[in-house]
């Protein structure tokens, strides 16, 4: 999770403000009418949740290099140094080699829909009967 | 960087303005960018190929002609299976951008607002205005999916909505704009010094500047100018002017006023008017105002320049204009269509700019290239998002009518 110093305070503390519950705000919706995507709601809803997940996964795959990083450098880890890594040119390549790979691979679905509109392929049936019948 | 990988979010130029972003804060942006890149690239051409392959055959099937309009393409595309899950996850991945940023402000806003207040207290580069009030066509809804717009403040006095806007620019463009967001601002100036090297502004008005980001390059480009930067939204300005100050430039100044209203600055007072990305953020009425405005405040001879994403001509094919048409539906840009649709050259010459004075240039984001890649074009162009601008400016005739400067 993020940084202890301020996550785990919900709370402003300053005098004369009154609390901000970051946590709460953070989601507030923009203003306007959503469109909705999907003849069904719950879609539009999943779609959201499937996607916030890739990230928390990708952002915990990231999280992992760098423990490993910090481990074959140092031999410890500390939280902080966690916090504080900032990967150098060679390190930034390959962790953003690792996002693309990922990316790759839980957008397979969608990316095979646009390789098979571009493919334009028969369905089976037609392939199944054309070889029962050659 | 391999030239396909955006930049780690790491890469950013951090100021002490700079909200403090944590390891897995900043790999969430680092997902966004991949994200947008392949929604883009990867499967950006899954649009046209739903369109030629089926949408545009069934219209005309159905209406025994081509569409005649883009709106007619989205009618039809918004109705097509790939091109509704192609929205859903490139509208996802802004609403994302906006909570993750949204998290990374607010949970440090107390430290955010303190360090603003004591740069703005202390460096006088921050004039707000309270009775300046919020224009319609920014707050009918908020702009680019961004809670709150650029205005809505959380409490009294905060930096909330300008800290977030800085903080997830990265993420939307894919880290094109450069280390400190300011690619747009750091074209104009490089525009400016290779096609009119001789131009020494004194004074310089950026409208619409909301945080400042492409208003600051151009400060720290002509350090003996005076720039005025003013917007509407004061919730904006206060981050802007700290995050100026922060990196110690001192020649601009930010006011909150609107475009519409320059009756504090007198007749020909700037020697160059700039807006960056603003004029599809404003409405018909407003626009042609705030180009009168601009033609009055500026010197004979003083250049006005706006950078946009190009107007839609009848060159430009239908399936194209519907694409960057997109966010004007689906990211909360309302006058995004009608804008792009404007004869804009025409709008100019109402405002006072004769069509002989005005030009349209091609400029593209400066960024360090040994960190950012450059800006994607071409088919993989991310369609009214791409760091690549065109220019459209004029430089105001001076009394004798004469032309002040070729462009």
């Amino acid at each position: 999770m993020s940084g202890e110093s301020q996550s785990n305070d919900k709370t402003g503390d300053k005098a004369g403000e009154g609390p901000i519950d970051w946590v709460a705000l953070s989601g507030k919706r923009a203003k306007g009418r959503r469109p909705q995507y999907f003849d069904e709601p719950a879609l539009d809803r999943l779609y959201s949740t499937v996607f916030a997940l890739a990230a928390e996964v990708s952002a915990l795959r990231e999280r992992q290099d760098t423990v490993e990083r910090l481990l074959d450098a140092n031999g410890v880890v500390k939280r902080e140094d966690i916090e504080r890594y900032v990967p150098d040119s060679k390190a930034g390549e390959e962790r953003g080699l690792a996002t693309q790979a990922y990316m790759s691979r839980i957008m397979r679905g969608f990316q095979q829909q646009v390789e098979a509109m571009a493919a334009d392929d028969p369905p089976i049936m037609d392939v199944v009967d054309k070889l029962r019948r050659e | 960087m391999a030239s396909d990988l955006p930049p780690p979010y790491t890469a950013m130029t951090r100021h002490e303005m700079t909200p403090r972003v944590d390891h897995d804060e900043a790999a969430r942006f680092n997902f966004l960018t991949h994200f947008n890149r392949y929604l883009s690239g990867a499967i950006g051409a899954g649009n046209r190929l739903a369109y030629e392959s089926r949408v545009l055959p069934a219209f005309r099937e159905e209406h025994g002609r081509d569409p005649e309009h883009r709106y007619e393409i989205r009618d039809a595309m918004n109705h097509d299976d790939w091109h509704r899950t192609w929205s859903a996850l490139k509208r996802n991945s802004m609403e994302m951008r906006q909570h993750f940023g949204r998290q990374i402000v607010l949970r440090q806003i107390d430290e955010l607002d303190a360090m603003a207040r004591q740069y703005n207290e202390h460096s006088d580069l921050l004039e707000l205005d309270p009775s300046v009030e919020q224009p319609a066509y920014q707050t009918a809804v908020d702009i680019h999916c961004q809670p709150g717009g650029y205005h809505t403040e959380e409490r009294d006095g905060d930096v909330t909505v300008g800290a977030n806007y800085d903080v997830g620019l990265f993420a939307t463009t894919g880290g094109a704009l450069g280390g400190l967001n300011d690619g747009g601002g750091q074209a104009v100036v490089e525009w400016v010094r290779s096609e009119h090297p001789d131009f020494a502004p004194r004074r310089i008005l950026d409208i619409g500047c909301t945080i400042g980001h492409n208003a600051v390059p151009i400060a720290q480009a002509f350090p003996d100018a005076e720039v005025i930067a003013i917007d509407t939204a004061a919730a904006s300005l206060r981050y802007g002017a700290a995050r100026a100050a922060a990196m110690g430039v001192t020649n601009i100044r930010f006011i909150q006023a609107s475009g519409e209203d320059l009756s504090r600055w007198s007749d020909e007072s700037f020697d160059w008017v700039q807006t960056t990305m603003f004029l599809h953020e404003l409405s018909s009425q407003a626009m042609p105002r705030i180009l009168s405005e601009s033609h009055r405040v500026l010197k004979p001879g003083g250049l006005m320049l706006h950078i946009e994403q190009p107007q839609y001509s009848d060159d430009m094919p239908l399936f194209e204009q519907f694409m960057r048409d997109w966010d004007a539906f689906n990211n909360n840009e309302p006058f995004w269509s009608a804008m792009h649709g404007q004869d804009l050259k025409q709008v100019m010459a109402d405002a006072g700019f004769d069509r002989d004075d005005q030009f349209v240039a091609g400029v593209r984001a400066v960024v360090d290239p040994e960190i950012f890649p450059p800006a994607a074009d071409g088919e993989e162009e991310d369609f009214g998002r791409a760091a690549i601008w065109n220019a459209y400016g004029a430089w105001k005739a001076d009394q004798s009518g004469e032309k002040a400067k070729a462009a």
